[in-house]
């Protein structure tokens, strides 16, 4: 048998269970290990920025929060920060230090998440039990501050559009300081427990050479040596004000990525002491024209995967004549092939995790207002199950076996 | 001499007619416009002369009876070089990925997207339309319309 025959190729996705979002890897094996991957990405394509060019920009705010589920406030960010650029808006300095602080309360809680799916997929699911756990508290504390657990709808062209009252520092202080106790566990746990760094280390090699010319951002690029940076190397926001370490790693592979993101985590805690204890005071809003003078700017962001870029152009009306967006995980992702060649393809999951690919978190009701707004109401969640069923049963689906939070059955 | 200084003070000294077209935005941006022929010599210079070494993205645009191309450049440290040019509908433009192995995907996304053609271009998947979508159609021309979804449409309605 000649070696090109001992090839055996494997699809996996658009649609498998090991995926938690449509791609394809076509894979060839030798035996247990890959010698090759092809990619083909483009199923989760909807046209965002085409949808761009038709609405205007206060309506594209919350049209680009949508391009990622767990790095809303990063889209958002980027978005609006060209089109001030564009408009020559300068922003209050509370506006920047509320946004920045959302950010890294943001990038707390997607490290956290990460670390969860990254023991789910090497089979400790302790630790996603945990980490989820401990996510939870950053997860109501960004419901206090923005309303909503995930797309905050919190800024706008010219700054952002909820304040943060006094009464709710101690509560973000006493978040961080509690999630900071976690993460010296979990950074403790991770140097010393044997199979975790026997299960991670040496997988998904990408070497700093090619991390380079394959594009890689974030902690896939700094888990493999290179120092980059936006937050350091072109200051957005506050993060001109904040003392921070950029963390990096030499180890190249899965363990240098869960070691990059742990120290960031650290990082972020500090970061968010600082944003809070330095609040300035002040308006957090400049009025924006609705129409945006012609002009284009290119705004970088360091999202919790790595840069995320926005390039807009407009053509002074009050729609944008384009709208371009990279996210970090389109960068990565060329990487991953990489990654996996010469490798097993047991690893294949965890490497893919690796690079924290985005994928959708799931919403819940909260109640948060008692008012009616054009006639909205809002529902508890035991409300919402229960008229849930009731639509359900109306239309002939039997749902009564379902229990409501250990409750009567509906 | 700020560092945004220094590299329009280097690309003017080897590209004398590029003098009226490197453009400093702000401390970290760089925009230069360059005319097909000569963009692959002011690109290479780019990447190898001054070690932009970070190729952020490609940004395709239809400017009427051309395709505006914008290649955004970074290295350490954070300034980026924006190098616009463009290149008339239908005609070709050459691949990055010699220098950028994994600018190809974003090549593979003006060629469905905007209906470029890229020269030397690897053989690979497309990217990111359907396999099934039909021939002639690219979503980011002005001139396009979803046909019956109101997608593109002006004043689209958000529902």
């Amino acid at each position: 048998m000649s070696e090109r025959e001992r090839i055996v190729r494997v699809p996996i996705g658009p649609q498998h269970p090991a995926l938690k979002e449509p791609e394809s890897f076509m894979v060839d094996l030798h035996g247990e290990k890959i010698s090759a991957v092809a990619l083909r990405l483009g199923y989760n394509h909807r046209g965002i920025e085409k949808g761009c060019e038709g609405r205007t920009y206060v309506q594209d705010v919350y049209l680009v929060e949508r391009v990622c589920g767990i790095c809303s406030h990063s889209h958002s960010t980027a978005f609006v920060q060209a089109v001030e650029e564009i408009a020559g808006l300068e922003l209050p300095k509370r506006a920047k230090y509320i946004r920045t602080l959302i950010a890294e309360l943001e990038r707390i809680h997607s490290h956290l998440l990460w670390l969860g799916v990254a023991g789910h997929e090497i089979g400790f699911d302790t630790l996603l039990m945990y980490t989820w756990r401990d996510r939870e508290q950053v997860m109501d504390l960004l419901a206090a501050l923005t309303g909503n657990r995930v797309n905050y709808g919190l800024n706008t062209v010219g700054g952002v559009r909820r304040d943060v009252s006094p009464e709710q520092i101690p509560e973000i202080l006493k978040v961080v300081d509690a999630l900071e106790g976690r993460t010296k566990y979990y950074i403790e746990l991770a140097m010393t427990e044997e199979t975790l760094a026997q299960r991670l280390a040496g997988v998904g090699k990408l070497s700093k050479a090619d991390a380079v010319t394959l594009g890689a951002v974030g902690p896939t690029a700094r888990a493999s040596g290179v120092d980059r940076d936006t937050r350091r190397d072109d200051p957005y926001a506050a993060y001109d004000e904040l003392e921070f370490q950029v963390v990096t790693d030499d180890r190249c592979d899965v363990f240098g990525r869960a070691v990059v993101r742990l120290g960031e985590l650290m990082q972020s805690y500090s970061m968010v002491r600082q944003l809070v204890k330095n609040l300035p005071d002040g308006p957090i809003a400049v009025k924006a024209p609705l129409k945006i003078p012609a002009g284009e700017a290119v705004s970088r962001y360091e999202a919790p995967r790595g840069e995320d870029m926005h390039y807009v152009r407009a053509n002074g009306t009050d729609k944008p004549e384009r709208v371009k967006i990279r996210a970090p995980t389109l960068a990565n992702t060329q990487s991953v092939a990489k990654m996996l060649e010469d490798g097993y393809l047991a690893d294949l999951p965890i490497v893919v995790a690796a690079i924290d690919p985005c994928f959708s978190c799931t919403d819940r009701t909260i109640a948060l207002r008692d008012g009616t707004r054009h006639g909205a109401r809002t529902m508890g969640w035991e409300e919402l199950v229960t008229y849930g069923v009731g639509w359900y049963r109306a239309r002939g689906v039997d749902c009564s076996r379902i229990t409501v939070r250990g409750g009567p059955r509906a | 001499m700020s560092e945004a200084e220094g590299v329009q003070a280097e690309l003017v000294a080897k590209f004398p007619f590029l003098a009226s077209v490197v453009k400093i935005q702000r401390a970290k941006r760089v925009w230069v416009e360059v005319d097909q022929e000569r963009f692959a010599e002011v690109f290479g210079f780019l990447v190898k002369g001054l070690d932009f070494s970070n190729l952020c993205t490609i940004t395709g645009l239809d400017e009427g009876t051309d395709l505006g191309f914008i290649y955004h450049l970074a290295r350490n440290g954070g300034l980026m070089v924006n190098v616009k040019t463009r290149c008339p509908k239908g005609e070709s433009m050459k691949t990055v990925t010699p220098h950028f192995p994994g600018a190809g995907i974003y090549e593979r996304e003006m060629e469905d997207l905007l209906g470029a053609r890229i020269e030397g271009l690897p053989e690979g998947s497309r990217y990111p339309l359907p396999d099934d979508w039909p021939k002639g159609e690219h979503p980011l021309l002005k001139d396009w319309k979803a046909k019956g979804t109101g997608a593109g449409e002006e004043g689209a309605k958000n529902e």
